[in-house]
């Protein structure tokens, strides 16, 4: 719950562009922007996500040192898992090859 | 020891520490309290103690929402719950807390619908996709998690959606910090002050801190390195006889925190004349409710609530652990009674709570930072 998971912005939602598609380490899920309107993120920004939301702009290098930190404290495997539970359905599916 | 190899700098973390051992003063003990649970989390992962001199001591604070939540309030939620047709959505780390009779796990094995979600509009889609049952969302955190419940609530409401409601529970850091600071048996130097919480509220709301307690606090991210720095900003303010609020984690938190955030929280919440922590007691205005223009989304406003108190169990020390007035080990019954299999107190349920992150990491001695930064 505490965990800040760190995805890069994939796409936006042609339908409601308060939600978009983030890649964490290459599984992909919706997540909802509804906390960064005053500075919408576009595709290819990397963002820090706390339970489904997108709450802060980040650099990439954060992001990758955000990731390390969470694979440091052991928590990295509780990351995927919340990530993989959004949006319960799982109708998105995980981009291939990437790990 | 794969961890290890992972760290960025470890070089810095060694150089951190021996700044560290030179700003402290001999003749003083520094008690320095790290207020966020993620914060401790990494303390003890990382063993960061083992890099500091003796009269720096760390202090665990309230930051950790599984934690501070009374067994009352557990009780309650689940008491609302065993009404037929509701279903119970709250986060994983809600699960294994345990209430008087058991937690929401134990409730589900005896035939609750109990659902675990990871995110709070999760819960919004079951209401949706279950029209036949009511679905509560069993909602915690601090400022970090609040926000998306308001979202939530909002989106609810928009929606018209009736068969969902919000059981409140999400507090709010600053007045517990006062608490602490107002405890006649609690003497600090300053405060670590936590990251992600300030992602939303910025570094303004600590300023009273600085400027009528005189106790600096310097904002920190999570990595080793960033912890042992803002120890080193906190120990040259001291030096100086200086206390300012500092930003160590500008890379993610700016000063003003997140607006949309807070307006989000401003639109839903509204603060309780008083709240009961967890080791700390009632607390005046340290919780949100949900505004009365959402009453309908607000499980305490729809239904009775039985308002349970419960103590804790008597042998169990949470509340002096909470306040940093006792070690987790000099809890009677840590590593004994109360183990991370077996927890107790919530303390020792949650990563993030001190007693779960002293026996995983402490009483079971890994591999020290302190012993790579020296290799």
């Amino acid at each position: 719950m505490c965990l800040a998971i760190p995805g890069k912005i994939i796409e936006l939602d042609a339908q409601n562009p308060l939600h978009a598609v983030v890649d964490v380490v290459g599984v992909r899920r919706k997540v909802d922007l509804g906390l960064l309107q005053d500075q919408p993120p576009v595709p290819g920004d990397w963002v820090l996500i706390h339970v489904g939301f997108a709450m802060s702009k980040i650099s990439e290098a954060e992001a990758a040192d955000q990731m390390r930190t969470l694979t440091m404290l052991g928590e990295a495997e509780a990351a995927m898992e919340e990530v993989r539970g959004y949006g319960l359905e799982g109708k998105e599916q995980d981009s291939p090859g990437r790990r | 020891m794969k961890f290890v190899d992972e760290f960025r700098t470890p070089e810095l973390i060694g150089k951190a520490g021996e700044e560290i051992r030179r700003l402290a003063d001999p003749s003083r003990h520094y008690r320095i309290m790290e207020v966020c649970g993620g914060h401790t989390h990494a303390i003890y992962r990382f063993g960061l103690k083992d890099l500091l001199p003796s009269n720096v001591e760390l202090i665990h604070g309230p930051g950790c929402p599984v934690c501070v939540l009374p067994m009352g309030r557990i009780d309650d939620g689940l008491a609302l719950a065993a009404q037929s047709d509701f279903i119970f959505a709250a986060f994983g780390d809600m699960m294994r807390v345990p209430g008087t009779h058991g937690s929401p796990l134990e409730y589900k094995a005896r035939g609750m619908d109990v659902r675990i979600v990871y995110s709070p509009t999760d819960a919004l889609k079951l209401a949706r996709s279950n029209p036949g049952k009511h679905v509560m969302f069993f909602a915690i955190g601090f400022e970090t998690t609040a926000p998306s419940t308001a979202l939530t609530l909002m989106r609810a409401k928009a929606e018209g959606l009736s068969n969902f409601s919000v059981f409140c529970n999400h507090v709010t850091i600053i007045p517990a910090i006062r608490a602490i600071l107002d405890s006649p048996d609690m003497r600090l130097d300053g405060f670590v002050g936590p990251g992600h919480v300030s992602t939303v509220i910025g570094c303004r709301p600590y300023d009273w801190i600085a400027k009528d307690e005189r106790k600096p606090v310097v904002v920190s991210g999570f990595e080793p390195l960033d912890i042992l720095q803002s120890i080193v900003m906190l120990l040259r303010q001291l030096g100086k006889g200086e206390a300012r609020v500092e930003n160590q984690y500008k890379r993610v938190v700016p000063w003003e925190g997140n607006r949309a955030a807070l307006r989000a929280m401003g639109e839903v919440f509204e603060l309780r004349p008083y709240f009961e922590w967890r080791g700390l007691g009632f607390i005046s205005q340290s919780a949100l409710k949900i505004r009365p223009s959402y009453a309908q989304w607000d499980s305490e406003q729809c239904f009775t609530v039985p308002g349970v108190r419960v103590t804790d169990p008597k042998a169990a020390q949470c509340g002096e652990v909470l306040k940093g007035v006792l070690k987790p080990a000099q809890c009677k019954l840590f590593g004994r009674e109360c183990t991370p299999e077996q927890p107790v107190g919530a303390l020792m349920v949650s990563s993030e709570g001190s007693c779960a992150a002293y026996f995983n990491y402490e009483h079971r001695k890994p591999v020290s930072i302190a012993t790579v930064a020296a290799n």
